[in-house]
């Protein structure tokens, strides 16, 4: 398979084969009475790595979390934190700290005493204590704040002692289970990348819990998308952009157009689709799909080119008419209903501030893409 | 754009809604008179009654005693009765050491039985707000229960319980446990019993809703954060529950000072507590103002403390804030 684009640093000890895994889910699985919160997952997760768990609420990502924080002991499989089984080990005399989602930010402390709690437990002595509590106000610049309480503290400022309280161990580990999740969209994307930089800097391994696409593709090495107490698929975020290899995590993230069909012609490096509708489409990469099966094509809309005539070396071009459009300022966003009755949504961005080649509702208009621009999916 | 118009200048439909703000907040305030109404009615003016009692001398007359600022002889009556006042009635309790004995013994007992209640009633409120959502009101319900009964026949079912031939020993003894009753009937430990198991709703109530209200997550951060479960407990969950322990408190050791019943039907005659002495100064000795005397001093004992606290307390938010 062709390498996807990537802009992310030189880090991906997953293509390692000898890379050695930090966390662990061997065959785990987690009831709770009759319903299976987590069933049968396994997953590895790499030092240093920034590891997101996507998923809607009540795919179990939360529950993996607890149980890795110690909270939830697994019905069944195995918990190995570097080598370590966690079986049996309590929350407390584990080398990872949580950051809440509520921050559980203890009301009757002040904010120095909030970061300082765990240091205490560890038997610190006080003046290294004072040294490191110093050092994590700097980090999240709340130095100003020591003395307040966590009343007197904005969203924002909260979200940052949460922080420095889980950071200020040094745990293995970092758990943050949707840490943007209470704040507004502006300090959301600010925080993102405030996350990412303090990673790169405390060379901590973060394990991240988040029902939000966006904040998991930007901020995560790697992602997890879940879905009934399973990983559906484990990839970078240009790979589950990209190449998502079910139907259920092409729809799950981002905008995607899906075409049923079944494979007529496999060969090498072609595969040639009928759609159910009597569309023809040719691809490069047929992936698993044998001759015969019934498939999806799925295909996102930035990737399909919308012109009033047909593109003349175009290998699929479909032909219909415009529904809707939409001018978003960046780009424009259409959908076009084929002749077959389907209906396609494609995305084109206002590079310049005249568009060439105008369409408005209901004019005829083609869809054209390359055969590399969408990928097949057998499940 | 008219918002900024509307903030510039009154708009006429707001100088219209004057008057009926005006009435609004009348009749916000005459909400608040109701409560005040019956505290100076049912509190205020009984209390000015004993507190004139208090200051009067027994005579053999109905009612047992001397008239004392009235208006019988018009106003200046009235003064010339404020000149003629006298404070017997207080001086008489210092000299008998009986009224200061009761006075301490009755404070020893009610703080003995407050933290005795609180140790019993912690776990119960613990254990209810833990438990699952779905069994929390039955719970609940157990707790308030008993007071389906009269007290009074509660608190005579212990005489039952606990006298030489009764429940208790029957079944210590016919486990094996004693070999001879215990004799608990007639005890400050049948006081303390009968308190405890009396005034423990009015513990666990208050300590119930304001740990049911705690953010268990905030315990869980402390494990998280390296403190283990007695630790998370003690910095954690006991700090953060103060006001419902300081609510219950109150609410078990003020009445438990006064306490009449339980004493007089489980600590037998030798107990020294001043709700018995004031019961028996006015029903005994049919000596009407120094029961009232006693009255007004235990009144004192036991607000002036409790005003100092609250203000403190009121303080200590301040600064938190």
């Amino acid at each position: 398979m062709k390498s996807l684009g990537s802009i992310r640093r030189d880090f991906a000890p997953w293509n390692d084969p000898s890379a050695k895994p930090y966390i662990q889910f061997d065959k785990v699985t987690k009831k709770f009475g009759d319903f299976t919160a987590v069933n049968n997952l396994s997953l590895t997760i790499f030092e240093r790595e920034f590891f997101a768990l996507l998923g809607a609420s009540g795919c179990g990502k939360s529950t993996l979390l607890r149980m890795l924080a110690g909270f939830e002991e697994p019905s069944a499989g195995r918990i190995l934190l570097d080598g370590q089984d966690l079986r049996g080990i309590p929350p407390y005399k584990r080398p990872v700290n949580m950051m809440f989602q509520s921050y559980a930010l203890f009301p009757h402390m002040t904010v120095e005493k909030n970061i300082a709690f765990g240091l205490k437990q560890e038997g610190m002595p006080g003046s290294d204590i004072d040294k490191r509590v110093a050092e994590m106000l700097k980090l999240v610049k709340l130095e100003q704040f020591a003395k307040r309480k966590p009343h007197q503290l904005s969203g924002g400022q909260r979200q940052r002692v949460a922080l420095a309280r889980s950071v200020a161990k040094r745990p293995k580990v970092l758990l943050l289970d949707e840490p943007l999740g209470a704040l507004d969209k502006k300090l959301r994307e600010e925080t993102q990348f405030e996350l990412m930089d303090l990673q790169q800097e405390l060379g901590l391994t973060f394990v991240v819990v988040t029902h939000d696409q966006e904040e998991a593709m930007t901020m995560a090495d790697r992602i997890a998308i879940m879905d009934k107490g399973e990983v559906m698929q484990v990839a970078t975020p240009a790979e589950i952009y990209e190449a998502p290899t079910s139907r259920f995590v092409a729809h799950f993230v981002g905008n995607v157009n899906m075409f049923e069909g079944r494979v007529a012609e496999r060969t090498a490096d072609t595969t040639r689709i009928t759609g159910a509708t009597g569309a023809q489409i040719v691809v490069d990469n047929g992936g698993a799909a044998t001759a015969g099966s019934d498939i999806v094509f799925a295909i996102r809309p930035e990737k399909i080119k919308v012109s009033s005539k047909k593109p003349a070396d175009a290998v699929n071009a479909l032909e219909g008419e415009v529904y809707d459009v939409a001018y978003l300022g960046d780009m424009t966003v259409y959908h076009i209903k084929l002749d077959d009755g389907q209906m396609v949504r494609a995305s084109a961005m206002n590079a310049s501030r005249v568009t060439e080649d105008p369409l408005t509702w209901n004019d005829r208009a083609w869809v054209s893409f390359r055969p590399d621009a969408g990928v097949v999916l057998t499940r | 754009m008219t918002n900024i118009a509307a903030t510039a200048a009154p708009s006429p439909a707001a100088a219209a809604a004057l008057p009926t703000r005006l009435a609004k907040r009348f009749v916000d305030r005459l909400v608040i008179i109701v409560p005040y109404l019956w505290l100076l009615f049912f509190f205020l003016i009984p209390f000015i009654i004993v507190f004139k009692i208090s200051l009067s001398q027994t005579a053999i007359s109905m009612p047992p005693y001397t008239p004392v600022l009235d208006f019988r002889d018009g106003v200046s009556g009235f003064f010339a009765g404020v000149r003629e006042l006298n404070f017997d009635n207080y001086t008489w309790l210092t000299q008998d050491a009986l009224y200061f004995n009761a006075y301490v013994t009755s404070l020893i007992i009610a703080g003995i039985s407050t933290i005795l209640t609180l140790i019993v009633g912690y776990p119960i409120a613990y254990g209810m707000a833990r438990a699952p959502a779905t069994i929390r009101p039955t719970l609940l319900m157990l707790v308030i229960l008993p007071f389906w009964t009269s007290f009074l026949i509660r608190v005579y079912a212990w005489i039952g319980i606990l006298k030489p031939e009764g429940l208790l020993n029957q079944l210590l003894l016919a486990t094996g446990l004693i070999s001879q009753p215990l004799v608990i009937l007639n005890t400050y430990t049948a006081i303390f019993i009968g308190i405890v198991y009396s005034y423990l709703p009015f513990m666990v109530l208050p300590l119930y809703s304001s740990l049911e209200k705690m953010d268990y997550s905030l315990v869980e951060a402390a494990q998280d954060l390296g403190c283990p479960p007695t630790g998370a407990f003690w910095k954690i969950t006991f700090p953060l529950s103060l006001p419902g322990v300081v609510a219950g408190c109150l609410l078990v050791f003020i009445p438990a000072v006064g306490e009449f019943v339980i004493p007089d039907l489980l600590g037998g005659s030798q107990t020294l507590m001043i709700g018995k002495t004031l019961w028996n100064e006015f029903f005994s000795n049919r000596d009407w103002p120094v029961s009232s005397a006693v009255a007004v001093i235990l009144l004192l004992v036991l607000t002036v403390p409790i005003m100092f606290f609250q203000q403190a307390q009121a303080r200590a938010q301040e600064q938190g804030k």
